[in-house]
């Protein structure tokens, strides 16, 4: 018997420690569930991959979560729903305050999405399918076997045409991500938190285990005198009498994001005169990194904990760079993670620490962003399209197709994480000071409430005014999304052994 | 320098009266969270010296949870509340009230108990007698006053384009020439009466006398008095401790509904709207404890955070924390740039000490170790608590919705530099870098 604070990497979804990057050809479904004892039954034996990391890896995977919707459709009690966060009950597309916070406004309301825009209507299901190059058919084929179509309808089959490690807008992709402190070997107490660490906490991602705080985010606990079938899921770490039905398991959030390439490109190569060099560097800028991965900021002096020393793509935070000279404050990746810890730079003693903690001694423009390790995300989505190489998308014949980004994150808390991110940083206008701007991928324009502009983009020069660009069209539209669960596999085996809707097992 | 001041005029709402003054409320809206400046009621935009106002129908939704204390919870009649901060002294800007938007306050405060009521015949006497004064009072800037913010704004509005307009022409790196155009431009713009940039009121003699003597008589008092603190200091943190260990702590959830209507009414603009009602912790302690907290918050906040920041937090334009009903409850209200989620981070991650300081003396706060420590950190209890004992606020104005506090400090600075020649090269880069 293990220890119920050791981590079961059998119980978690692979999804949560590994990208499965070496399986190129992947299928996402979206389903309903049209009979919930077949359902059921396909469940229980359904090849859910776990993160036992094994060698060589897997050739093929596959992840399943659900929205509330499904968990309801399997029969899962209310109040057990009810102790989800409120963001999952609700749904992405619920509730308009929602939809405006995180900018789905626009062409990006939820009214024109593809899918999911519906708040009543939401797929109950999604499942992620991976093989290598060629072998996806084959593992449906075998993920679906023959209960499959009495159980489930399929409502969609996500575009996820493989296009390599970039993204569509020819970026490498997936560079940076949160090291998970699966070990539990960093504190999390403020006092030792002063600077940028990529080390995160399991429960930021997982729940069930401690989070940046140092708690445990809620999640549905069962009483298993209550509920016999319970008997399968973990203990809650916190409260042993209790059976915690979101251990090991992860709130997945999913958007599909459709990128205009040749939009994105010809706008950038006329703001550039047309030079190609001038192109990439604006380019560069807006992402935060080159379209090869390196960072537009030397390596940083000091160690950063959670990267590797010799990880030179990672091994930076903004802090020698305050006003943008080198990456604009804007760029998409400083405002997906401005690398901040918990207090600004220059602390040396308890003196300066006590100074600052106080709010003094700063410059006006410092100190505006929160710090990063309460608002990380694990990305684990995928680009796909037709590859269109800006050399070929800034010509006026550019073919159009259909390109985009299946953006997928894993988090513990989505109001404080995927959606804070979303709104307080990528999309805020205000964001750490800057202009009359937002995310300048993401973003979509529309202007303040009193005609304030928001589509712009600003470099800082080291040597005189910034340049602005200005017009900015919008790059990138939400063409569909969701907030979903992606339980543990003990909590599946729960979900699979759940009596049928009215007969209940109790003692 | 013009102070700020403050009004929050208060009535209880007569019996079955509610919905009928939550509706005539909204008429001030054009959606819910959506002010409309120019509405009959109180036609907010035509006071030039109002920075924000709000009406708030103050409710004990959360009086239950004092029960938990063994103590009976009081009545307590919803209450409208009409506050705002502003520029310059109460008795004038109350009179501009009564000017302006004299039929539509009396339409408003007739759902009030009272209204008018025989020692007050006039509207203006009536909100005289219904102020409220705040025990504590914070203010981004003392003394930036509204016309201020807009000519600054309007000042880097028009800096900022012209200096596009000439980088490339005098050249990027050519700062003291894009410097000496700039200035001559302001100077142009100012001739033809497209920019003001009015120099400051000198301070009001009375106030400057009145902040000296709050200046140095509070520490002196306390001073005074130091030999009893010390005396006491080893029973008071023996009865805190025995408090914060007992204290029940309050792990309830707030509706979807009440979190609904609380969004509904958020993020329209740049800044947001936060007002919350609470009952204070039971007993004289408590009551004395909170008291003195919130005496060295309005000192603080007067003396000390009174240029941009509230200990590390710069995105909070107004606050106040207002006793009421006897000193059994309290109300807060503030003005903050950014979303809800981002204001509790702020909460949490910067001044979480200063936030257990205050609230940690209210009603289903979560447990506080020595004042200070725990309470907001732990963060699911505290932001439930939050959004439980937040209520709706009816109609709420900000003067320049855009603007977030930061960028007001920031065109000061801006206007700064204009009116004071900076010296080096790397000065005179810093105040480009600001346009
Ligand atoms: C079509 C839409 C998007 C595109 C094209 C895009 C592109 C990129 C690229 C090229 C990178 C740099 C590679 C890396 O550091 O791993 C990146 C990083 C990142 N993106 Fe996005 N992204 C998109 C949407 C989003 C969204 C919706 C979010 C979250 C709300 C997000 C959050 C992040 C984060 C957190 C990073 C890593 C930053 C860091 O840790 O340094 N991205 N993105």
């Amino acid at each position: 018997m293990t220890n119920s604070s050791d981590l079961n990497f059998d119980d978690l979804q692979a999804l949560l420690r590994c990208s499965h990057k070496n399986l190129k050809d992947t299928c996402f479904l979206l389903l309903n569930i049209i009979d919930a004892d077949a359902a059921k039954q396909w469940l229980n034996s359904a090849p859910v991959s776990n993160a036992v990391l094994t060698d060589p890896p897997p050739n093929t995977a596959l992840q399943i979560a659900f929205s509330v919707d499904g968990l309801r459709a399997l029969g899962l009690k209310e109040t057990v729903i009810d102790s989800f966060s409120d963001e999952f009950i609700f749904g992405m597309s619920g509730d308009e305050s929602r939809s405006r916070r995180l900018g789905d406004v626009g062409a990006n309301a939820p009214e024109y999405w593809d899918w999911g825009g519906d708040a009543a209507q939401v797929p109950h299901m999604l499942l992620l399918l991976y093989a290598e190059k060629g072998g996806i058919k084959a593992w449906r084929e075998t993920v679906q076997g023959k209960q499959f179509l009495k159980a489930f309808k399929l409502l969609r089959e996500l575009p996820t045409l493989d296009i390599g490690d970039i993204e569509p807008f020819g970026f490498i992709d997936g560079i940076s991500q949160p090291r998970i402190d699966w070990a539990r070997q960093q504190s999390t107490d403020s006092h030792e938190r002063n600077r940028y660490s990529n080390l995160l906490a399991a429960g930021e991602i997982v729940l069930g285990y401690r989070n940046e705080y140092g708690q445990y985010t809620a999640r549905p606990l069962i009483d298993p005198k209550q509920d016999l079938v319970a008997a399968v899921l973990p203990d809650a770490e916190d409260q042993p009498n209790q059976k915690d039905f979101g251990r090991n398991g992860s709130y997945l959030v999913l958007r599909q994001l459709d990128q205009d390439v040749p939009g994105f490109w010809q706008f950038i190569d006329k703001a550039s005169g047309s030079m190609a060099e001038k192109r990439e560097q604006l380019a560069a800028a807006m992402v935060g990194r080159q379209r090869n991965g390196a960072p537009l900021l030397p390596p940083a002096s000091e160690k950063i904990p959670g990267i590797p020393d010799d990880d030179q793509r990672n091994r930076f935070n903004f802090d020698p760079d305050p006003g943008g000279n080198r990456c604009p404050v804007g760029a998409h990746i400083r405002r997906a993670n401005p690398r901040t810890g918990d207090l600004p730079p220059g602390i040396t003693s308890w003196f300066t620490w006590l100074i600052r903690f106080l709010g003094f001694g700063g410059k006006p423009d410092e100190d505006l962003v929160a710090s990063s390790r309460f608002h990380r995300i694990l990305r684990r989505g995928r680009g796909y399209g037709p590859v269109l190489p800006p050399e070929e998308a800034i010509k006026p014949d550019a073919p159009a197709a259909e390109r985009g980004l299946q953006f997928i994150c894993l988090v513990a808390n989505i109001s404080r994480q995927f959606e804070f991110v979303q709104n307080a940083w990528v999309m805020n206008t205000k964001f750490d000071g800057v202009q009359q701007e937002r995310d300048p991928l993401l973003g979509h324009r529309k202007p303040l409430i009193s005609g304030e502009v928001t589509d712009q983009f600003n470099r800082p020069d080291p040597a005189g005014p910034k340049h602005i660009t200005c017009h900015l069209p919008q790059f990138v539209t939400v063409r569909g999304g969701g907030y979903f669960f992606m339980p543990g596999l003990r909590a599946l085996k729960y979900l699979a052994t759940l009596p049928a809707k009215g007969s209940e097992i109790s003692s | 320098m013009t102070p700020q001041s403050t009004f929050m005029i208060t009535g209880a709402v007569r019996d079955g009266q509610l919905k009928s003054l939550r509706d005539l409320l909204a008429t001030m809206n054009k959606a819910p969270g959506q002010v409309d400046p120019d509405n009959g009621l109180v036609p907010f935009g035509r006071f030039d010296r109002l920075h924000v106002a709000r009406f708030v129908i103050i409710e004990a939704t959360t009086a239950n949870e004092i029960k938990e204390f063994g103590v009976t919870p009081r009545p307590w009649p919803p209450t409208l509340a009409f506050l705002g901060d502003f520029d310059g002294d109460r008795e004038t800007f109350l009179a501009e009230l009564v000017e302006l938007a004299g039929s539509g306050l009396e339409k408003i405060f007739s759902f009030c108990v009272g209204f008018p009521d025989a020692n007050s015949n006039t509207l203006l006497q009536w909100l005289q007698t219904h102020n409220i004064e705040p025990k504590a009072n914070y203010i981004n800037w003392i003394g930036r006053t509204v016309k201020q913010v807009h000519e600054e704004a309007a000042l880097h509005k028009s800096l900022s384009a012209y200096l596009q307009e000439i980088a490339d022409e005098v050249g990027r790196e050519n700062t003291r020439a894009l410097r000496q155009k700039l200035l001559s431009y302001v100077e142009m713009e100012k001739q033809a009466g497209r920019l003001t940039l009015t120099p400051p009121e000198p301070s009001p003699c009375g106030w400057k006398i009145q902040n000296l003597v709050h200046k140095i008589g509070v520490p002196l008092i306390l001073l005074l008095f130091s030999p009893f603190f010390i005396l006491i200091a080893p029973f008071f943190a023996l009865r805190l401790r025995m408090l914060e260990r007992s204290d029940p702590e309050l792990f309830i959830r707030p509706t979807a509904e009440h979190i609904k209507a609380l969004s509904a009414q958020e993020d329209w603009f740049v800044s947001n709207q936060y007002s919350v009602f609470g009952d204070a912790k039971p007993g004289l302690f408590r009551l004395l404890t909170f008291k003195f907290i919130l005496l060295l918050t309005d000192y603080a906040a007067r003396h000390i955070y009174n240029h941009g920041f509230l200990a590390r937090i710069k995105t909070i334009h107004f606050a106040r924390w207002v006793f009421m009903d006897d000193d059994h409850r309290v109300f807060f209200a503030s003005n903050y740039d950014g979303s809800h989620e981002s204001y509790m981070d702020d909460f949490i991650n910067k001044v979480g000490w200063g936030l257990n300081l205050t609230f940690g003396n209210a009603v289903g706060y979560p447990s506080t170790r020595w004042l200070i420590k725990e309470g907001a950190g732990r963060e699911q209890v505290f932001k439930y608590t939050q959004r439980r004992h937040q209520i709706p606020t009816e109609v709420w104005y900000k003067a320049y919705p855009d603007f977030t506090a930061y960028e007001l400090s920031r065109n000061a600075r801006i206007r700064q530099g204009v009116e004071i020649r900076q010296d080096t090269d790397e000065e005179i880069h810093e105040w480009l870098s600001l346009i």
